[in-house]
């Protein structure tokens, strides 16, 4: 789960990192007298969406006046930015962020992610602050530094240090490095963090170490245990599709495709889709209907996949274990009757219960079309959405 | 032979008197598999499916002799429960329990290495599928008449995917000595690369099939394992061709945020270390079928 920059840098001011004073708004009349409020001669105002690039996109506007915060508020307020992470739909902005200015001297990347190699907290530093990442490691890797944290003992004293002389810090800033290391770190482990991004972290002409910016995500397997955490979640800023999925204990992420995908497990499903394109078809989303699945819940499934206007197809591939057959066509004859869907339906079932899954099918009277194995029904799902499509062109031909 | 288990490893069950785990007890039992006993703190004296639940592992251990345990506790406790039997003398731990916390797992990685490597419980999972040594063992979630005994060995980071592929292997006539599930998450228990060998050292399995996914390093840390320590060969397939970057695909593990790790690039990788790579999820049994029969011949 992402959160907002500010509420990242309250989490991590908490934790002894020193950000900039900065209060949040959702109008331009409250952006406005909130820099009243926080005082000074200029402001930064930053619109709140989750992801990262705002500042290229124009989410990010210096202001040297009341009337100049009002307008760029104007600007961004009820808009959609598109950055290079947002895809080309954009992030609404409904809230935006204004804060007080500060002194650079020196910009400086930083970034705790859970390494996959190691198998423990990473910490990623650059020199290079204020650059993505990705271009620091293309354009100059010999600046980045990197440590791993040994989970039994949790970030030392010396490491932190280590990581200030190395970014070239004086050694009067590298006390306050050696802090806001270690609190990175403890917001990371105490609240099962999967990301913390501070880009730029700057050295103030004071010699201040100060997070201008901060992204953390948070893993989602652990929020039963941070209420708190769990509470910042903005809806606003996900597709709505996928959130309505998550809530309903399916995992779903949308494409761009005419071909609906219900499945059972991630591998078979992410292979589903490889099979689709592979028949010349396009997938419209990815969908892992779980265990256990019941009739109601593939029935959900059909909905879920089906609000999407663009399918006009699908694909239903269940290799049952855990799952069973005959629950899973019941859903489907039950999604059909409900739903009277009239874009072909394709469903193959393998494992278990599949002969009593396929009677089911083939008794309930309806154009159900079946397949045997995963190809056969890739196949038949985009023959069947081609011909669909090409009868649809001559009704429409027809009508006009 | 087969790796992991066989007919005679004495299993216990963690977490038994769970629905789910009842339920998966009994299919484990009608496979054959040697299961001696169950654990649930609170519960010890009651009996399920005929055998025995005991308070702890290591009162478990001591009264049947358990040599491996399969979890299916709850994921707020599950970590605990496998540190339990990492500290129990338990030899083999398959987790499938799904929503692990990753760093509930990093510090079970860690509690492991306590352990000098002799003595060091081996871990898969977790949120895997199990393992099954066909017509011996079954520890795990899987449906055991879709693996005919054999000699090809499996391993897998989705449990769907290697029901597939073992279907297609049934379908062209071929068998498994062992199929081990690794699990769907970024922090697990055993990489491709730790199961390559056992296979390897294992006289029963003649080809490895590696079932791979889209997220992390493990399928170029196998691929440079088999490139410079295997004399088997090995077929791979890896999923999530069309996945877009930057998005979590179901599993927590499966999520593009690296060069490498998206699946043109582990193919890329795998192809350049010498393994065979089924180009989609359709043909990987014969792609499978052909490299045996080329063993043989």
């Amino acid at each position: 789960m992402d959160i907002h920059e500010y509420q990242a840098k309250e989490i991590l001011s908490g934790f002894g990192v020193e950000t900039p004073s900065g209060a949040l708004a959702y109008s331009p009349e409250q952006a406005a007298y909130r820099a009243r409020e926080l005082g000074g001669e200029r402001w930064v105002v930053k619109a709140q969406v989750h992801a990262g690039g705002r500042g290229k996109a124009g989410g990010v506007k210096l202001c040297d006046s009341e009337a100049e915060i009002y307008d760029a508020c104007e600007g961004l307020f009820g808009k959609k930015l598109v950055t290079h992470q947002t895809g080309p739909e954009g992030k609404g902005v409904y809230r935006v962020y204004v804060e007080s200015t500060v002194q650079i001297a020196r910009e400086i990347y930083l970034g705790f992610v859970l390494d996959r190699s190691s198998q423990r907290v990473m910490i990623v530093a650059s020199s290079e602050g204020g650059m993505e990442i990705e271009e620091i490691s293309i354009e100059k890797p010999d600046t980045i530094v990197r440590s791993t944290v040994e989970p039994a003992v949790g970030l030392q004293e010396f490491q932190a240090r280590e990581i200030a002389f190395k970014l070239g810090l004086e050694p009067g800033q590298v006390q306050a490095m050696v802090r806001t290391l270690q609190g990175c770190y403890a917001a990371f482990s105490e609240l099962d963090a999967t990301m913390v991004e501070i880009n730029p972290l700057v050295v103030t002409s004071d010699s201040k170490i100060v997070a201008l910016d901060a992204k953390m995500s948070f893993d989602d397997n652990a929020l039963f245990r941070h209420p708190q955490v769990a509470e910042l979640r903005d809806k606003s800023q996900e597709d709505p599709r996928e959130s309505r999925a998550a809530d309903r204990g399916l995992s779903y992420v949308g494409l761009d495709g005419n071909i609906g995908c219900i499945v059972n497990g991630a591998g078979l499903a992410m292979a589903t889709m490889d099979t689709i394109k592979l028949a010349g078809g396009e997938p419209a989303n990815f969908l892992d209907i779980g265990g256990g699945a019941s009739p109601e819940r593939v029935a959900k499934a059909f909905r879920l996949v089906t609000s999407d206007s663009n399918v006009q197809a699908i694909l239903v591939n269940i290799f049952a274990g855990i799952n069973r057959c005959d629950w899973v066509a019941e859903g489907v004859v039950l999604a059909l009757k409900e739903m009277n869907l009239d874009i072909p339906v394709v469903v193959r079932l393998a494992g278990t219960n599949v002969e009593a899954g396929q009677k089911i099918l083939a008794q309930s009277g309806l154009p159900i079309i079946r397949a045997g194995t995963l190809m056969e029904a890739a196949e038949r799902a985009v023959a069947a959405w081609q011909s669909d499509i090409g009868q649809s062109a001559k009704t429409l031909g027809a009508a006009i | 032979m087969s790796i992991l288990i066989d007919r005679n490893t004495r299993v216990i069950v963690q977490g038994i008197t769970g629905r789910i785990a009842q339920f998966h007890a009994k299919d484990m039992i009608d496979y054959g598999t040697n299961v001696v006993g169950g654990v649930v703190p609170g519960k010890g004296g009651q009996t399920v499916h005929g055998v025995p639940v005991f308070d702890t592992v290591k009162q478990a251990v001591e009264a049947t002799g358990a040599e491996a345990s399969i979890v299916f506790v709850p994921p707020p406790f599950a970590a605990d429960s496998i540190m339990e039997a990492a500290d129990s003398g338990i030899r083999y731990c398959v987790c499938v329990t799904d929503g692990i916390p990753a760093q509930d797992m990093i510090r079970v990685k860690r509690y492991m290495y306590r352990y000098p490597k002799e003595k060091r419980m081996v871990l898969t999972g977790p949120n895997c599928a199990g393992t099954i040594s066909p017509g011996q063992a079954l520890l795990g979630i899987m449906p055991g008449h879709i693996y005919l005994k054999g000699n090809v060995g499996i391993i897998g980071r989705s449990g769907t995917l290697g029901y597939e592929a073992a279907a297609q292997l049934k379908e062209m006539g071929l068998g498994v000595s062992t199929s081990v599930g690794i699990g769907g998450d970024p922090i697990n228990g055993s990489s491709f690369r730790d199961i390559l060998e056992w296979f390897e050292n294992d006289p029963q399995t003649e080809v490895i099939a590696m079932i791979g996914e889209i997220g992390g390093p493990q399928e170029a840390e196998a691929a440079d394992y088999i490139q410079t320590k295997m004399s088997k060969p090995v077929v791979a397939y890896v999923a999530g061709l069309t996945a877009p970057k930057g998005r979590t695909m179901g599993h927590a593990g499966a999520i593009i945020s690296a060069f490498g790790e998206s699946a043109s690039e582990k193919v890329e990788i795998l192809s350049a270390a010498g393994v065979t790579v089924a180009e989609n999820p359709a043909v990987i049994g014969e792609t499978i079928a052909r490299v045996v029969k080329e063993k043989v011949a």
